[in-house]
């Protein structure tokens, strides 16, 4: 597809689209928002640029294949998980820097890792169909 | 509190992250996945020592008291799947190391694998039904992405059928959960024992209660809704389905025995007096199924509904010598049926088919490969002293002990049709000689990497045979935790109570 | 409003089950995801309908002020959406590449033992006059 309207659309939107969904994975452990919410707003960011300039750009923009994405995340995900192991508490156990904020802590890392993980799956699936 | 139950979830999680991570290098990512599944195995052993030595094992992950949070709960009953779990874990990814091809070794494989074992040892350790429901997706997911890696057409037409009923049955789980959550506000499964001890709403608990038996049922392959299981079970990979022969069905059948036991207590005269008739049909169907079929791995594959049949059967008498029946029977048939499907690869390598037509000169040309089924095959029929007959005796000694001679009856006869089935594999494929159609005069070589695992697991149904005492002492205790369902609920309430 | 939404979830199960009796693989594709939503549907009602505010606490508070939902079906929703997010992409994927394979959408027809050698050279051959 070459519509000039949708390429111009897609540098702006697509970028818009993409801080947007930055702000949902920050806001997520205390407002509406969180990790898959901000994946799915990324990848729309991503399947906007697939339609308008095809997979291969997306492939090339990424860089990496979006597998390693998914094994980034999860292990991501489980790093967060062991923080709290660390500290002779249950997996899981939310561990907060300084202990009184709830900024930063483990469920952001949590959070950020499923977003790697939702957004590595959607990106494998949108561009293996896209260049089949 | 105990830690140790989060690493055979955790280290196959972090294997498949690993194996993704090293996409490009094939060599070092089958390196990561065998030492993963010897990683898991030894998890899985700590953890089994500490249940046999401390009893129940609780950890309220995240630090959230129960019933808020999600419990991970270790018994007798859980720590034996688990062990089995990562028993056949390490055997198929030994198995799959002789059988991939190269192209195949590259791709995604590894990581699903990893993934779907640690599904599994979630789905066994969690405590809470809702867990249960994400364990069985996460399962469910990654078996979708086995069956159908290698994208031959015969692996899409058995996927098709099997991604559509298991979605059916998750679906079902799902709206059961729901309900059973409108009806008493919790999903803990200690804590849900405890509000249906005093609930009023006999009648409606009784119809969810069906709901989970039906959805546990697809998955555990029960009549009468077993059909998809022989029409997708001998597409995958032979490493693959004998994984999904040991392990998916019996998951099923775990969460049966796991919510009729611990939840759905409360009229236990109609759920399980149903559970008993299905018994009786899912056993006669399964050995009916497998003796008109004739092809290898289809006749292996009508034999794990049969043998569902035997499981629930110690479920629905609800005696303690039935439930060790049961456990002991869970233990010897995930063994053994995985060991068999692996014997049916050995047999396709030099044979270069499953059609039991053209098979033939197994024990002739390859004496090993023939003591390697005759063990698994026969005790899978149940010939003393192996593995298989212990486990069926105790389950019509428990028949009889309740006078339901009809069903031990039923027992014994489909014992005796899965001789025969046994019987027309072993004649057809290794004892005729090779029909002048078919292919494999010639040497194939042993492969190391897939003998290994079919002898070990052969072994181990010896040793479970010969030295039966010590599993069915195991069996016996996780019974009497399964009747006796108050430990269990207070040592994942008891601590942390709100 | 509870029976209002049971009459709905009721009829959206029944059209679900309609729908994946059928021997064509989009329509039980269809039947799947309205499914999927009626058991979604299913939760938020069994779970209770209240008239209240979501369940935020405000900045600085550590309680609610005020009466807020029960968190905990939304919660499962949450979860059921994002897994049947998952396995109907996965589903989506595999009917796609099952009609490339077996060259149909029809499911009697694809279960039909039809000898494999002649049919999948006629897809290759199909896919080269397609590609040329």
């Amino acid at each position: 597809m070459t519509s000039v309207i949708l390429k111009t659309a897609t540098r702006l939107v697509g970028a818009l689209v993409l801080v947007l969904s930055i702000y949902l994975l920050w806001r997520g452990h205390h407002a509406p928002g969180g990790g898959f919410i901000a994946a799915l707003v990324a990848a729309t960011g991503f399947a906007l640029v697939v339609l308008a300039e095809g997979p291969g750009v997306v492939r090339r923009g990424l860089r990496i294949r979006p597998q390693y994405l998914i094994g980034a995340g999860l292990a991501l995900s489980m790093g967060a998980g062991l923080v709290g192991m660390i500290r002779q508490q249950p997996f899981l156990t939310g561990v907060w820097w300084p202990s009184t904020s709830a900024v930063a802590g483990t469920p952001l890392f949590f959070d950020t890792g499923v977003f790697l993980v939702v957004l590595g799956a959607i990106l494998t699936v949108l561009l293996a169909l896209e260049e089949s | 509190m105990s830690n140790l139950l989060i690493y055979p979830i955790l280290l196959p999680f972090g294997t498949a992250a690993a194996s993704l991570l090293l996409w490009r290098k094939p060599a070092l990512q089958q390196a990561v996945s065998l030492a993963g599944v010897i990683g898991q195995l030894a998890a899985c052993i700590v953890l089994f020592s500490a249940v046999t030595e401390d009893g129940i094992q609780v950890l309220q992950v995240g630090n959230w008291p129960a019933p808020y949070g999600i419990s991970l709960v270790a018994d007798h009953l859980s720590v034996l799947m688990l062990m089995v779990t990562g028993i056949l874990g390490t055997a198929a990814a030994f198995y799959a190391r002789g059988e991939l091809p190269d192209h195949l070794r590259a791709k995604s494989f590894h990581a699903l694998f990893h993934v779907l074992l640690g599904g599994l040892s979630g789905a066994f350790l969690t405590g809470d039904l809702f867990n249960l429901y994400v364990w069985f997706e996460v399962m469910l997911m990654a078996s979708f992405g086995l069956m159908t890696s290698g994208q031959r057409r015969a692996q899409f037409r058995g996927a098709v059928p099997y991604v559509v009923i298991n979605l059916l049955a998750t679906l079902l789980f799902l709206m059961g959960l729901a309900l059973l959550y409108g009806l008493t506000g919790t999903l803990n499964m200690a804590h849900l024992h405890q509000k249906i001890l005093s609930h009023e709403a006999r009648g409606l608990l009784t119809a969810v209660a069906f709901l989970f038996m039906a959805a546990f049922g697809i998955k555990a392959g029960m009549f009468p809704l077993f059909f998809w299981l022989p029409a997708s079970y001998h597409t995958p990979g032979i490493a693959v389905s004998a994984l999904f022969a040991g392990m998916l069905t019996k998951v099923g059948v775990y969460a049966l025995i796991r919510t009729f036991s611990l939840v759905f207590h409360h009229d236990m005269a109609t759920t399980h007096g149903v559970l008993l008739v299905i018994a009786g049909l899912t056993m006669v169907t399964g050995v009916l199924g497998a003796a008109a079929q004739n092809a290898f791995r289809r006749i292996l594959s009508f034999h794990i509904i049969s043998q569902v049949g035997y499981m629930l059967l110690g479920l629905a008498l609800w005696t303690p010598l039935a439930l060790t029946g049961t456990v002991f029977y869970l233990v010897h048939h995930m063994i053994v049926k995985a060991n068999l499907f692996l014997v049916s690869g050995l047999g396709r390598d030099i044979n270069g088919t499953m059609d039991l037509n053209r098979m033939g000169g197994l024990y002739q040309a390859y004496p090993v490969v023939a003591v390697l089924f005759f063990v698994p095959a026969f005790s899978l029929a149940g010939f003393p002293p192996l593995s298989g007959f212990w486990a069926k005796l105790l389950l019509i000694q428990a028949s009889l002990q309740v006078e339901h001679y009809i069903v031990a009856a039923i027992a014994v006869a489909v014992g005796l049709m899965t001789v025969y089935s046994m019987v027309k594999i072993w004649i057809e494929a290794f004892w005729k000689p090779l029909p002048s159609s078919g292919t494999g005069g010639a040497a194939v070589p042993y492969s190391g990497w897939k003998m290994a695992p079919v002898c070990v697991l052969a072994m181990i149904t010896l040793v479970i045979g010969l030295g039966a005492e010590p599993v069915y002492r195991l069996a016996d205790t996780a019974a009497r935790e399964l009747m006796a369902p108050q430990v269990y609920v207070e040592a994942v309430l008891g601590g942390g109570r709100p | 409003m509870e029976t209002a939404l049971a009459i709905v979830s009721g009829s959206m199960v029944a059209g679900g089950i309609y729908l994946l009796l059928s021997q064509n693989l989009v329509r039980i594709l269809f039947g799947l995801i309205m499914l999927s939503n009626a058991v979604n549907l299913v939760i938020f009602t069994a779970g209770g309908l209240t008239h209240t505010k979501p369940a935020l606490i405000e900045v600085g508070r550590s309680v609610p002020g005020t009466a807020v939902a029960n968190a905990l079906p939304q919660a499962l929703i949450l979860t059921a959406i994002v897994i049947g997010f998952a396995l109907l992409v996965f589903m989506f994927v595999l009917f796609y590449r099952s009609y490339e394979s077996l060259g149909t959408i029809d499911t009697r027809q694809m279960t039909k033992s039809a000898p494999e050698k002649p049919h999948a050279t006629d897809t290759t051959t199909a896919r080269q006059e397609a590609g040329s």
